[in-house]
C-alpha cells in the first residue's frame, strides 16, 4: 500500500516538473521572439505568416514586372493558399474583423488572377495591392517596404516593392520605369 | 434503318427522361433588405437596366423563360447562376463592407467596360440586355460615383 502511494506521488511529481519545463520552455520561446521581433509585439506565427503573403505578392507582382502571365497566375494560385493560412488568433476583435475583411477581399482578387489574362490579372493586382498594404498597416513587416506610384494606370495606381527602384507592374516592359516611390513603409 | 430508328427512340427516352430530375429553381417572392436599389439611390432608368440585364443571374430571382425550364438548358442556366451570384449577388449588396463594395464596383465598371458582362451566351436570346453606348455610359457613370461615395 505503501509503495502504491510512492509510486503515485513520484508520477504526480513527474508529471508536474515535465508540463512545467513545457511551459518554461515555451515561454523561452515567446521571449525569444519578442527580442527578435520587440518592435513589433507580434507573435512570430501570425507575423511569419503576414510575411509569406507578402513574400507571395512580391512574386506575383515581378512576374508581372515580366509580363509572364503563366508565373503570375501561379503566384495567384500560391497567395490564395498563404491567405488561407493566415492566423489573426493574436490581436484586438477590431484588427481581426478589418483583417478578415482584407483577407477576404485580397483572396477574391489572387482567384481571379490565377485564372484570368494579362490585362485581368492587372486589374485585379490593384485592387490586390491596396488590401495588401492595409494589411501591412495592421500587422506590419521586418522589412522596409516602399509604396510605388504609377501616374497613368486607371487614374494612377500603386504598388508595394521590396526596392526603391521603380520596375512597373502595370506595364511591365512597355513602361518598365515609370512611377515614383510615394511612401516608406518600415 | 432499324439501328437509327432505335438509337432516336433511346434519345427520345433520354429527352423525357431527364425532364424528370429536379433543378433548383432561382426563384424568391421577397426582396431582402440588403437590395442594391432599395439602398441606393439608383436612377429609374438604372434600375429597369440593371433588372433586366444583370438580375438574371446575380439576384435570388430569376424571371424563367419558358424554354428555360428544359432540360439540359435549365441545367446549363443553373450553373451559370451559382456562379453569378457567387461573385455578386445584388440582393445581398448591404451585407458586404465597404472594402468589398468598393472591389465589386470596381469590377462592375471593368467589365461594362470590356463588354465582358452581359455574357454574350445571355445576350444571344435576351436582345434587350445588351448596352447601347449610351447606356453603358451611363451606368458607369453612375456606378463610379457611389465608388467614390464610398
Amino acid at each position: 500500500m505503501k509503495n502504491l502511494k510512492m509510486s503515485i506521488a513520484a508520477m504526480l511529481l513527474l508529471a508536474v516538473s515535465f508540463t512545467n519545463a513545457q511551459e518554461k520552455e515555451k515561454m523561452n520561446h515567446d521571449h525569444g521572439d519578442m527580442k527578435m521581433d520587440h518592435s513589433k509585439m507580434m507573435n512570430k506565427n501570425s507575423d511569419a505568416k503576414a510575411e509569406a503573403i507578402l513574400s507571395d505578392y512580391f512574386n506575383l507582382k515581378d512576374a508581372l514586372v515580366a509580363d509572364d502571365t503563366k508565373k503570375v497566375a501561379q503566384a495567384g494560385t500560391k497567395l490564395v493558399a498563404t491567405l488561407k493560412a493566415f492566423d489573426m488568433g493574436s490581436y484586438t476583435k477590431e484588427q481581426q474583423k478589418e483583417l478578415a475583411d482584407i483577407i477576404e477581399d485580397a483572396t477574391e482578387h489572387a482567384e481571379h488572377i490565377s485564372e484570368s489574362a494579362i490585362d485581368h490579372q492587372r486589374e485585379h493586382f490593384k485592387t490586390l495591392s491596396k488590401d495588401i498594404t492595409d494589411m501591412v498597416a495592421i500587422t506590419g513587416t521586418k522589412s522596409t517596404l516602399y509604396e510605388q506610384f504609377c501616374p497613368m494606370y486607371d487614374k494612377g495606381s500603386a504598388w508595394l516593392s521590396t526596392s526603391n527602384e521603380v520596375r512597373n507592374p502595370y506595364y511591365g516592359s512597355k513602361m518598365l520605369k515609370c512611377g515614383k516611390v510615394q511612401k516608406t513603409i518600415q | 434503318m432499324k439501328i437509327v430508328k432505335i438509337i432516336a427512340i433511346i434519345l427520345l427516352v433520354a429527352f423525357v427522361g431527364i425532364q424528370f430530375i429536379p433543378t433548383t429553381r432561382n426563384q424568391s417572392d421577397t426582396v431582402p433588405s440588403t437590395d442594391f436599389m432599395l439602398v441606393n439611390n439608383v436612377p429609374e432608368t438604372i434600375q429597369k437596366k440593371l433588372q433586366v440585364s444583370c438580375y438574371d443571374c446575380h439576384s435570388n430571382n430569376t424571371q424563367y423563360p419558358w424554354y428555360n425550364k428544359i432540360q439540359p438548358v435549365a441545367w446549363f442556366l443553373e450553373d451559370h447562376i451559382k456562379e453569378g451570384k457567387a461573385e455578386l449577388n445584388f440582393n445581398e449588396w448591404d451585407s458586404l463592407s465597404s472594402r468589398r463594395k468598393a472591389s465589386k464596383l470596381r469590377s462592375i465598371i471593368k467589365q461594362i467596360e470590356n463588354g465582358e458582362m452581359p455574357l454574350n451566351s445571355y445576350t444571344l436570346i435576351h436582345n434587350e440586355a445588351t448596352f447601347t453606348e449610351a447606356e453603358a455610359e451611363e451606368l458607369i457613370n453612375f456606378i463610379t460615383q457611389l465608388k467614390d461615395s464610398l
